[in-house]
């Protein structure tokens, strides 16, 4: 399967990104390409311009600031899985890293592209909105923040615009009273999750505070379960797995059925939820 | 006005290469049609196979998956120039001696997987080695024998314990 | 972790000093493969070559009414653009059919659809370019006008009045079917204390070889001669077809086959994009190459195992079986694949089923119908793992009921080692097997009670493991019972040609091939034995039809036996023949003398008389120094084919441990073992990684690989990420033990022994799950591949 014929164009800045896209009817941007470049062989894709932002200085850097870890869109998985700024920050993204894949793709693939593309079966875009997290976006007219909350509207459709280039992410560091929680489910090691739970919480008292539950490979987007979220705030494990049934109506697809989806989502949130609720982080 | 063809400068296998290419030509194919380097293979072009692993700039990529043009000023080696080079010579015999390759389609993409890990050092355990070679596929091994060949390799490159 | 112990060859007619027999030789082909640089045809590129793709039919079921190729013929780099129509001028079509399966029908297959297309993925089309890409890119300019017919793609209702024919000029989507009974199954099912019916499923799945199809065709209308670069299994057999349907003479047309990525089967049969590109090759004079990239190989190459079984054991309550009975009914696609048929499957099932077992009554049908889907032909193990896994499934639900052990079951039904030669009731005949003794080695390598304690202890704290079993029975070595008695024209024979070279090195050439399993080292061993030179010495040459012997190719596992006879007559032809000009030259006794080690020995002392490579010098550069009469002959040819046996059966057993995840469905596979029995041993490492190889590959089928079709005909996960292969972090370490029960109808005795891993493992999976889920009461599952989903709902937690 070879890509239908485009144009490549190498981008030296990020206002230089956004100029050559913005010059062209339908552009689309390649930083790791470990989903864009497959999508372009299976013609699932034909943009007329490739526009490559990968030597574009100052996008791969991970910061602590202001009680936010900022980490550039085109910070690669395996160095996020070498960070030792994201360990401590963002243990959530720590927990993650490793399901993601295999070596030579998180070699390549960045935290920015898992970001924007979206696919409802990765782990970093539910693990984003588990945290809270905020999109720093550069457009046509300037940046722009989104929430993290906002940021998926539906299936591969983010709060990005065809000219938008996605910065940085950035997330609420971590402290003593943070706990997170991850899952998922996959046939086989590194494949996307047939389902899977990014969890987060404050906890000061004997209940958590602040629960954030967002399952992933359930849905269109990251999935945020609200009414188990509420059960499980208000301590009680078994109702906030009973409240999945409000919460999450997933759909039938070739690894697995909307019940069985269902069924393991319970699992997860069985399996993460006394790490919430707990001392231990 | 975007181009579609671009001349490249990349350095294979330590030798300079000068060429025009298509943008949309991956590096795979480029090594194997524009400089002969078959021995990097096509399996599925897209991702999940492993057969096409090439090094760029010294780290493992999915070579169906990176497009010639990306590698512009890019140092790229592939399973001919590593092992010109010795560096995966008791891991190759290792193969051979335990038929850890069958056909030999998946192994220069398990070879250099392998390699990687290993340069790390220490002992990884049996599931440690199955979860680092879990892209790269093969149908003709089941895998054990080159999870054996793997665990001696580094087992004799950390002095020979055991 | 160490590498596999040798095991002495112990049988006194391969003696031989120096002997390789039983020797775990590395493979001398391997540096290259380990140094990338083999040869696979992918690899290759000719002068002026170019490169085709297919425009292939989105339907299940079109008519094709019209096809505009204006557009596509001026695209930047295109050369041809070709319909079906205009292809049939230079290529004729054919039907899978062959005599000794009765009333098999099919109809004429075209190397490009002509009318009508049907099966999502048929070539309709050809773009011939300078490059694949714009290849693909010219496809996508063709434009093709298609009248949408309803599609056949529910086996169940094929048959059905109302179902529409797919070719109407055969009356019915039937494609064949076999009846057959034997004993008194009535009365055994009578007689029986409980009757265990049931109904198997078992997901279509396919090769995904790692190399995909590859084919170079190179006419050369100078020397009227068709050279094809092809990963075949077997060269004689495609230069037979591709000489028959180009109006060719087969010595005008050469078949190469170097390095193939993996075929299991996938490769031995004939495909009609690879047969158009052969044509396309004539068509235009120039060389032309086809890959079939991932997507198109999941709905091209065949794929293989959709059965549904309805099933049925009768079981005394002593254990002992009184009856089996199948109903199997198989969809194939629109055609039986050509030259091999698609009802061979099917035909497996009904002589393969109750195999390793004494019981006398057996009742079976077999129906195979026509759909509009991909088709499907012989994969590894053909057969073999259905009727293993249906047997195997009932016998342990046998035991089951009547509250039995699954080893002891087995103890008192598996045909008593010393019942041979006999034949089972479906007709086979068997002249050596070994269950008991394998049974007991296994019981043994597993500690199987120790395993018990294990399952029993662990379920006391809520976790469930499950211990599987499947006896199995293996085809290799056929004879001309397989195919060549209904008219095919494949090889049942094979030959080894051997010549000392002018420096005393031995140089052999044969007719089965090599596809990663070994078949050049067991030749190589097994001539480097015969002969008497050290196995650094000797060349194998394979995968040339201008430059081997002719013969079958590989498959069926035939390599070993029936190259490795070939090879051994041909090794003690040739040293007859060494030693007669030895004796010529030494004027001594040609019996006084042995090669041994690369040189002419005196046989009683060892003591060397004369280096292989001055007896060569002599002979090839000397002769005028030989006596008078005497014309040296350093070359031999040998070919054998069995005849004692229209089948050389193998069997083994195997074991699956696995824990079952309760909540998620999820199987983990903690530990696999198989015992077998495939006669003689050449190289007992490429044994142990063949079975290691092939219990793999069941393990897919068992639990990951499905091809999944929706109702109007439509692959729903032709690609890799949708279907799943077995990878390195889901598969367990696999210890393999060995029993050997030689042939006789060969001198060295080897069987074969590369499907037999994939005939065991999906049953012995299969009745673990069911071990571990029983004491939960949980329904036995039947079907495959066994997903969190089917487990989840067998325990009715969804």
């Amino acid at each position: 399967m070879k890509p239908a014929p485009f144009a490549y164009e190498r981008a030296r800045s990020l206002d230089h990104a956004i100029e050559l896209i913005g010059g062209a009817e339908d552009a689309r941007v390649l930083a790791g390409g470990q989903s864009l470049i497959a999508t372009l062989n299976m013609r699932l894709s034909r943009p007329q311009l490739i526009v490559d932002i990968n030597r574009v200085s100052g996008l791969d850097r991970i910061t602590l600031r202001d009680g936010y870890l900022e980490i550039g869109a085109l910070v690669r998985y395996a160095q996020a899985e070498r960070s030792a700024e994201i360990a401590a920050h963002a243990p959530l993204f720590a927990k993650a890293l490793p399901f993601i894949g295999h070596p030579a793709i998180r070699n390549r693939g960045t935290i920015g592209g898992s970001i924007a593309f979206g696919d409802p079966a990765a782990e970093l875009p539910a693990c984003f909105v588990a945290l809270d997290g905020e999109a720093v976006i550069a457009g046509p007219s300037g940046t722009r923040v989104v929430k993290a909350d906002a940021f998926y509207k539906g299936l591969f459709e983010t709060a990005l615009t065809p000219r938008d280039v996605l910065t940085a992410i950035r997330l609420p560091a971590a402290t003593g009273e943070t706990r997170t929680g991850f899952a998922e489910f996959a046939r086989r090691h590194g494949d996307y999750a047939m389902a899977g739970l990014a969890a987060t919480a404050r906890t000061s008292g004997k209940t958590p505070s602040d629960v954030r539950l967002v399952f992933f490979g359930v849905g269109t987007a990251p999935v945020r379960a609200r009414a188990a979220e509420a059960a499980l705030a208000a301590g009680d494990i078994e109702a906030s797995v009973a409240a999945l049934a409000k919460d999450l109506d997933p759909p039938d697809d070739v690894q697995a059925t909307g019940a069985v989806k269902r069924r393991l989502a319970g699992v997860l949130l069985k399996r993460v939820a006394a790490g919430l609720m707990g001392n231990a982080s | 006005m975007s181009e579609r063809f671009h001349d490249i400068v990349l350095t294979v296998n330590g030798e300079e290469v000068r060429e025009r290419v298509d943008a949309r030509k991956t590096i795979v194919d480029f090594l194997r049609e524009d400089l002969g380097l078959t021995g990097s293979h096509v399996g599925c072009e897209h991702g999940v196979c492993g057969a096409c692993t090439v090094r760029v700039d010294g780290i493992i990529v999915r070579g169906c998956l990176m497009l010639a043009v990306q590698c512009d000023g890019a140092r790229i080696e592939t399973i001919e120039g590593v092992s010109d080079q010795g560096e995966i010579a008791d891991l190759q015999s290792a193969f051979e001696t335990r038929n850890a390759l069958q056909c030999g389609y998946c192994t220069p993409g398990m070879l250099l997987t392998a390699q990687e890990l290993l340069a790390r050092g220490g002992l990884p355990s049996r599931e440690e080695i199955r979860a680092h070679l879990s892209g790269n596929y093969c149908r003709c091994t089941g895998y054990h024998a080159i999870v054996d060949a793997v665990e001696a390799v580094a087992q004799a490159r950390s002095g020979g314990r055991r | 972790m160490k590498i596999t112990d040798d095991v002495p060859s112990g049988l006194s007619a391969l003696d031989r000093p120096n002997s390789y027999i039983g020797r775990s030789v590395p493979r001398p082909n391997l540096a290259r493969l380990t140094q990338g640089r083999g040869q696979y045809v992918s690899d290759v590129t000719l002068p002026r070559m170019a490169h085709v793709a297919f425009v292939r039919s989105p339907y299940a079921h079109a008519r094709i009414t019209a096809i505009d190729t204006a557009s596509a013929k001026t695209a930047p780099g295109v050369l041809a653009v070709v319909t079906g129509a205009e292809l049939s001028n230079v290529i004729t079509p054919w039907v899978g059919v062959l005599t000794h399966l009765k009333g098999i029908k099919s109809a004429p297959q075209h190397a490009i659809a002509v009318e009508r297309a049907c099966w999502q993925g048929e070539a309709v089309c050809a773009v011939v370019a300078r490059s694949r890409a714009e290849a693909e890119d010219g496809c996508e300019l063709v434009n093709v006008t298609y009248q949408e017919l309803p599609a056949v793609t529910d086996a169940e209702t094929a048959l059905d009045p109302g179902t529409p024919v797919i070719h109407p000029e055969l009356g019915d989507n039937l494609t064949f079917e076999r009846k057959h009974e034997a004993g008194d199954p009535d009365k055994g099912f009578a007689d029986a204390d409980a009757v265990v019916e049931t109904t198997f499923v078992f997901g279509r799945h396919t090769g995904v070889t790692n190399e995909p199809r590859a084919i170079i065709a190179d006419w050369n209308p100078g020397e009227a001669r068709l050279t094809v670069y092809h990963g075949t299994q077997a060269p004689h057999m495609m230069q037979n077809l591709f000489a028959k349907h180009l109006g060719l003479e087969e010595h005008q047309v050469r078949v190469l086959t170097k390095d193939v990525g993996g075929s299991f089967g996938i490769k031995v049969h004939t495909y009609p994009d690879e047969m158009a590109t052969v044509a396309l090759a004539k068509l235009l004079k120039r060389p032309v190459k086809f890959v079939a990239d991932r997507i198109e190989s999941f709905v091209t190459d065949i794929h293989a195992r959709d059965h549904r079984v309805k099933a049925k054991i009768g079981i005394k309550n002593d254990g002992v079986i009184t009856a089996f009975e199948i109903d199997d009914l198989t969809g194939i696609g629109p055609y039986s694949v050509y030259p091999r048929t698609s009802g061979i499957e099917a035909n497996q099932i009904v002589n393969l089923t109750g195999g390793p077992y004494t019981c006398p009554n057996y009742r079976a049908r077999a129906r195979v119908v026509f759909q509009n889907k991909n088709v499907m032909c012989q994969y590894r193990a053909v057969g073999h793992p259905i009727a293993t896994a249906v047997t195997e499934g009932l016998v342990e639900l046998a035991a089951a009921r009547i509250g039995m052990d699954p080893l002891e079951i087995r103890r008192r039904n598996l045909i008593p080692d010393d019942s041979y030669p006999c034949a089972a009731p479906s007709g086979i005949k068997f002249e050596q097997l070994s269950h008991h003794e394998s049974l007991a080695h296994l019981d043994a390598m597993m500690n199987y009670a120790c395993l018990r304690a294990e399952q029993q202890r662990l379920r006391a704290q809520g976790i469930h493991r499950g211990i599987g079993f499947a006896a199995f029975i293996e085809v290799t070595n056929p004879s001309a019972a397989f195919y060549g008695v209904g008219g095919a024209k494949i090889s049942a024979q094979d030959g080894v040609t051997m010549k000392l070279d002018a420096q005393g090195a031995l140089i052999c050439q044969t007719g089965v091939t090599e596809q990663g399993q070994g078949a050049e080292a067991v030749i190589a061993q097994v001539a480097a034995s015969a002969f008497g030179v050290p196995i650094e010495r000797v060349r194998v040459i394979t995968g040339d039809t201008d430059n081997t012997p002719y013969g079958g190719g590989t498959w069926a596992s035939r390599a070993a036996g029936i190259g490795g006879e070939a090879a051994w007559q041909a090794g003690k032809a040739l040293r007859a023949n060494v030693l007669a000009c030895a004796a010529s030259i030494l004027q001594a006794k040609p019996e006084s003398l042995d090669i041994r080690n690369g040189a002419v020995v005196d046989a009683a002392t060892g003591t060397e008389r004369l280096p292989l490579h001055e007896l060569a010098r002599i002979a090839y550069f000397r002769p005028d120094t030989l006596p008078p009469g005497f014309q040296a002959e350093l070359m031999a040819t040998r070919h054998y084919v069995p005849r004692a046996w229209p089948f050389a059966f193998t069997n083994g057993i195997q074991a699956s441990y696995l824990e079952v995840d309760i909540d998620t469905g999820f199987v983990t596979l903690l530990k696999h073992w198989c015992v077998e029995d495939c006669g003689t041993i050449i190289n007992p490492q490429l044994v142990d990684e063949q079975i290691r190889g092939g219990v793999v590959q069941g393990l897919g089928g068992a639990l990951f690989e499905h091809c999944l079709y929706d109702d109007r005909g439509q692959m729903l996960n032709g690609n890799m990420a949708d279907y799943l292969v077995p990878m390195a972090a889901e598969m367990p370490d696999i210890e393999v033990g060995h029993v050997v029960s030689p042939t006789a109808d060969s001198e060295l005795g080897a069987k074969g022994a590369g499907e037999a891993g994939t005939a065991g493992a999906p049953g012995a999976v299969m009745n673990a799950v069911n071990d571990a889920l029983r004491p939960l009461g949980a329904q036995p599952i039947t079907e495959m591949p066994l997903t969190p989903g089917v487990i989840l709902r067998a325990l009715g937690r969804v």
